[in-house]
């Protein structure tokens, strides 16, 4: 056997409990971090929601509203 | 006292826990002594059996959780019941691949059937691992909500009496258990406290993390539907 | 005539009716029998083999009717009634529970003989086990109720009953095949361990018949 490979059978199990249970951690890190990602993708989303002029007024016509739409859909679209 | 519990943040409980477990395990294998019958493998109850006792105290905070949400109603408890079973279903799985590995180390066998305590666990997680299927299969928040209370309830009460069936089932003479916690010679008992301990505020942390980022989906969803309303 | 009464009546006189459960309960129970004889080769059983081909089949059996249990409410609407009704909901919890119990009281009057005609050489240990298999259908009621109302109002509803309820059932099944292990054994009955058994089964029933009476409620608010 190889010398760095030469680790005792009890070492080994361990060594591998200890591993096993530091990989878990790192998968739940690891599926935190995509979740934050997400967060800051849907939060940059919505700064640009609530920077985008919008028509305060009751009254609008139509068009406007329509616009507004088409809008929002779009950013919608931008991050799917 | 109540200033003290305030200043406790996330970032503060993180940075705590990651002091007190880093000291356990440190104290584990330099200080403590080896085991005179299992040699080297019994460092691994340092791990496995803090993961097998949080987990179980964890399942009974969420049943805790989830009287407190039927009582009140208030949605927050649910989201705690909830993730606290979360949490300590990720701790079980640990628990069952730890406690794979010293039967293993131990016995020579991946599992043993005559250890009590492997095997009310893996019944408990297998129980505990319905919960997502129950509450993806119900639609309406509110009932999906009360129906996983009831579940947490009923499991939280079902945990100590599985423990005590899965015991009586094994003739009296020849259970395998891997060491009794109990009988432990103090320059072993405090290495493990402290990794109990840090185990504990751990499973404090990531639950307190989950239920943070939940909160913050939550509120993006609110200032989303906020900012689309028709002005 | 009080309404614990009246709904049990009912649920009993819709199960003569139409015998939608317990008919179905007994011919998977004996058919299960006769798969155990293949699946095990043997003619005879007794011990650990008699109790661990008996318990697990009534148990399967069971989840038959606890998946049927709520049928009727679902389709007739009859869970508006009761919550109309200036009833206690525990009322329905309590009601239906004693009607499983009793569909499975009848299914082992009706399983349990011809297993032992099928497989036991000696009937002694059958009147001891009875008092098992009862208290093991108490707690089989008690749980069966709380997850089969769940389950009923999931969409997954024929899936996650099963799922659920096993794990939470394996007290009764160590209690029942622990006890049966010993009462069928192959020179006749040892009473070893048989106090521990109803005590185990006993307990189990305390604490589900009181998660059930204390949560039922909840299952039922709309």
């Amino acid at each position: 056997m190889i010398p760095l490979l030469a680790i005792e059978s009890s070492d080994r199990y361990v060594g591998g409990a200890y591993l096993v249970f530091l990989l878990l951690l790192l998968i739940y890190v690891a599926i935190m971090a995509a979740k934050l990602s997400r967060i800051q993708r849907e939060l940059g989303s919505i700064a640009e929601l609530a920077e985008a002029p919008r028509p305060r007024k009751p009254d609008h016509d139509v068009g406007q509203i329509h616009e507004r739409e088409h809008e929002i859909e779009t950013v919608r679209q931008g991050e799917r | 006292m109540a200033d003290a519990l305030k200043s406790i943040t996330l970032h503060r409980l993180a940075v705590a826990t990651v002091v007190v477990m880093g000291t356990g395990y440190a104290l584990a294998f330099f200080a403590a002594p080896e085991d005179a019958d299992q040699g080297f493998i019994q460092k691994i109850f340092y791990l496995h059996v803090p993961l097998a006792t949080v987990a179980l105290c964890g399942w009974i905070v969420a049943a805790i959780h989830a009287i407190r949400h039927l009582r009140t109603g208030d949605a927050k408890h649910d989201a705690r019941s909830y993730v606290s079973i979360h949490i300590s279903v990720i701790f079980g799985l640990a628990v069952l691949l730890t406690g794979a590995i010293w039967a293993k180390g131990s016995w020579g066998v991946w599992w043993e059937w005559k250890e009590p305590t492997l095997v009310s666990f893996l019944i408990v997680f297998l129980l505990y691992a319905t919960y997502y299927p129950l509450r993806y299969a119900i639609e309406d928040r509110d009932r999906q909500a009360r129906y996983a209370s009831v579940f947490a309830i009923t499991a939280g009460a079902f945990v100590p009496l599985n423990f005590l069936a899965v015991r009586l089932a094994e003739p009296l003479i020849h259970p395998r258990t891997f060491s009794s916690a109990g009988g432990l010679p103090d320059s072993m008992l405090w290495p493990f406290l402290v990794c109990l301990v840090g185990m504990a505020m751990l499973w404090t942390t990531l639950v307190w993390f989950e239920l943070d980022s939940k909160a913050a989906s939550a509120n993006l969803k609110r200032i989303r539907r906020a900012l689309e309303a028709p002005a | 005539m009080t309404a614990f009464g009246a709904l049990l009546r009912k649920d009993l006189r819709v199960e003569l009716r139409t015998l939608r459960s317990i008919p179905a309960m007994a011919l998977f129970a004996v058919t299960a029998f006769v798969i155990f004889r293949f699946g095990l080769d043997r003619e005879q059983l007794s011990g650990e083999l008699a109790a661990g081909v008996l318990v697990p089949t009534l148990l399967f059996a069971a989840l038959l009717a606890i998946n049927r249990l709520f049928v009727a409410e679902r389709e007739e609407g009859g869970f508006d009634l009761v919550r109309l009704a200036p009833v206690d909901r525990t009322v329905l919890f309590a009601a239906k529970a004693s009607a499983l119990v009793i569909y499975l009281v009848v299914l082992e009057l009706v399983a349990v003989p011809i297993f032992a005609l099928f497989f036991l050489d000696s009937a002694s240990g059958l009147i001891p086990f009875a008092l098992v298999l009862l208290l093991a259908d108490i707690g089989l009621a008690a749980t069966g109720t709380v997850i089969s109302t769940i389950a009923t109002m999931s969409s997954a509803r024929d899936l996650l009953a099963p799922l659920i309820l096993l794990p939470l059932l394996v007290p009764l099944v160590i209690g029942a095949a622990g006890a049966g292990e010993h009462l069928l054994a192959e020179g006749g009955p040892d009473y070893g361990r048989f106090g521990t058994w109803l005590g185990l089964l006993g307990l189990y029933d305390l604490i589900f018949l009181l998660v059930g009476y204390a949560t039922f409620d909840f299952l039922l608010d709309d």
